[in-house]
């Protein structure tokens, strides 16, 4: 039986010497993500991911809902960052159907959005932790996100899937005395991430595993268009918050990290950087925010857009900037809605990446590109 | 804890009278560094291109498919823009076509941070597609950014537009052995909906 193969499908001939690896779709070291790795003995020469296992069509669902019924299922693909995956969705339909904001509702959006970047970033960096073999990393980090856990609690209802942000502005108003309850955990979660320096970060044992491994220049960061710790772990001084501020962003002092070594470690180290500036832009947001007011401007049931219209709005996210691509053509739900999102985009260096590099190391090298299989699979 | 909640309840009714949302009315007044770069490429290629909005951080053009590889080449080289963010397909069926859409932006050059150019084009849609096979075929900008390697292997896997000159056009979010419609497309229904 011979089955025409369609174009790009062809076999490849390998050497002798060389033998193809599945690491995954099962395998701890993927994650819902198979990475077909050709070794030559312990070096690897080519590597070819294959996503898609946990690909649920979100785009096409959104296709058949309409702008409010829309909102649970687009924060699904990566709900550890649930509000920064809303974000961009919240900011476009604002902008198809018109709507201004309340200045309350931006600066809750915002703390709730550093928080989310924090809880994630944990996660994260619990599951590097596990990598590696650290399972103290793994600990520490699942415990305390729980402190900044209890307080999106506090602010939604939910736990993880907060479903907070909707066109107009946020669900709910904050809780009486959030500041203070905020303010206090997040000066403790600070406190105690910068522990994590002298169990994880300094220890020589991290450092001789991940430095000088998946080397990726500055110049490859650009033209491989990654995105958010990648990108700043190479030397580019990029960051949304910062570049193309949305809501209220531009009156608060972000401060970008930016590491030169393009490494593992310093792939690993910039979202834990990322993370103390999170609490600082979350005191400022605490200080500056509105003490009342609405949260919430009340939108028509079903609103349409205004006829043929699109809008791309981005956010930065836990894993790089999160595009959101809206087509509207004036009905209740969006006639196409993409998501273009960090981790896809960074996945585009894996392969680049891997080339030449010891199989040890492909665990830290996949990891460190804070990549979320599910959002990239979306 | 408990009574936490019962604050918040209270406060909820009396926090009723909710603002309605009012359209804001949105400046004509065109950004003048978004038209400059419009002015760019359009006095480069003059009628070839249609600019088909200038938003503020936005500027859409629109392209034939075959001036679609110099016009990028030209936004590579002549404008500074280095790296594709999202290459989205939408389906056009009343028009018998499927527009994709690259956004493009720039790292290297900071004047370009907020920018993204909206570079959209058109390719010819098939009724009863046979993906890779019929003539719903680009070229491929892979050899100018070189970012869009995922990405237009996800559209052709997604709507069936091929992209001649792209080294890899294998499937790679669909499994292997899907032999449907492409599913963004506008005929691809889902069950029960």
């Amino acid at each position: 039986m011979t089955v025409e193969l369609p174009p790009g499908l062809a076999l490849q001939k390998v050497d002798e010497r060389i033998m193809t690896l599945n690491v995954g779709p099962q395998h701890p070291g993927s994650g819902h993500m198979r990475i077909i790795v050709q070794i030559d003995g312990d070096y690897i020469v080519a590597c070819d991911p294959d996503p898609g296992y946990v690909h649920r069509g979100e785009e096409k669902m959104a296709e058949y809902r309409n702008y409010i019924t829309n909102i649970p299922h687009l924060e699904r693909p990566v709900i550890h960052d649930s509000c920064n995956a809303l974000y961009p969705y919240v900011l476009g339909v604002e902008d198809l159907l018109g709507i201004e904001v309340t200045e309350r509702a931006k600066y809750v959006r915002v703390i709730c959005s550093e928080l989310n970047r924090c809880i994630y970033t944990m996660y994260w960096l619990a599951i590097y932790g596990i990598f590696l073999g650290h399972s103290t990393m793994f600990m520490w980090p699942a415990g305390d996100r729980e402190l900044l856990i209890d307080l999106m609690e506090k602010i939604s209802g939910a736990r993880v899937t907060h479903s907070h942000f909707v066109p107009g502005g946020v669900r709910n108003d904050l809780p009486p005395n959030f500041e203070e309850v905020c303010l206090r955990q997040v000066n403790y979660f600070e406190k105690r991430i910068k522990e994590y320096a002298a169990v994880f970060y300094d220890n020589p044992i991290l450092i001789s595993r991940t430095q000088d491994t998946g080397v990726l220049s500055r110049e490859d960061a650009i033209r491989l268009g990654t995105t958010g710790s990648v990108l700043r772990a190479s030397g580019v001084d990029y960051d949304l918050r910062q570049k193309e501020p949305y809501d209220v962003y531009e009156e608060l002092d972000v401060h970008t990290n930016v590491m030169k070594e393009g490494d593992s470690y310093a792939r690993s180290k910039v979202p834990w950087l990322d993370m103390m500036e999170s609490c600082n832009i979350i005191r400022q947001a605490l200080q500056k925010m509105p003490k009342s007011g609405s949260v919430r401007v009340k939108l028509k049931p079903n609103p349409k857009g205004k006829g043929l219209d699109s809008v791309y709005k981005r956010v930065e996210s836990g894993r790089g900037s999160l595009g959101c691509y809206i087509v509207s053509d004036g009905k209740v739900e969006p006639y196409r809605l993409k998501l273009s999102v960090g981790s896809f985009r960074n996945l585009i260096a894996l392969p680049y990446l891997l080339k030449g590099e010891k199989l040890g190391n492909m665990p830290s090298v996949y990891w460190s590109l804070n990549y979320w299989p599910v959002e990239a699979d979306r | 804890m408990s009574t936490d909640a019962e604050q918040i309840t209270t406060e909820e009714k009396s926090a009723d009278e909710k603002p309605v949302a009012k359209p804001v009315v949105k400046s004509v007044q065109v950004p003048a560094f978004e038209k400059s770069i419009s002015d760019k490429v359009v006095e480069k290629f003059g009628d070839k291109i249609k600019v088909e909005f200038i938003k503020e951080n936005r500027v859409g053009i629109k392209v034939s498919r075959e001036d679609v590889h110099d016009v990028a080449e030209f936004i590579r080289d002549g404008l500074n823009y280095d790296h594709v963010e999202s290459v989205s397909g939408v389906d056009y069926p009343q028009d018998k076509e499927i527009e994709v859409v690259y956004h493009i932006g720039s790292y290297s050059d900071s004047s370009l941070a907020k920018q993204i150019l909206v570079l959209a084009t058109r390719a010819q849609r098939e009724e009863n597609p046979i993906p890779g096979k019929d003539a719903t075929k680009l070229p491929s900008l892979r050899d100018i950014f070189y970012s869009v390697e995922f990405h237009e292997r996800e559209v052709f896997e997604m709507f069936g537009v091929y992209f001649t000159g792209h080294p890899d056009n294998r499937r790679l979010l669909l499994p292997e052995d899907w032999a449907d419609l492409p599913p963004l497309r506008k005929d691809f229904a889902i069950k029960g909906r």
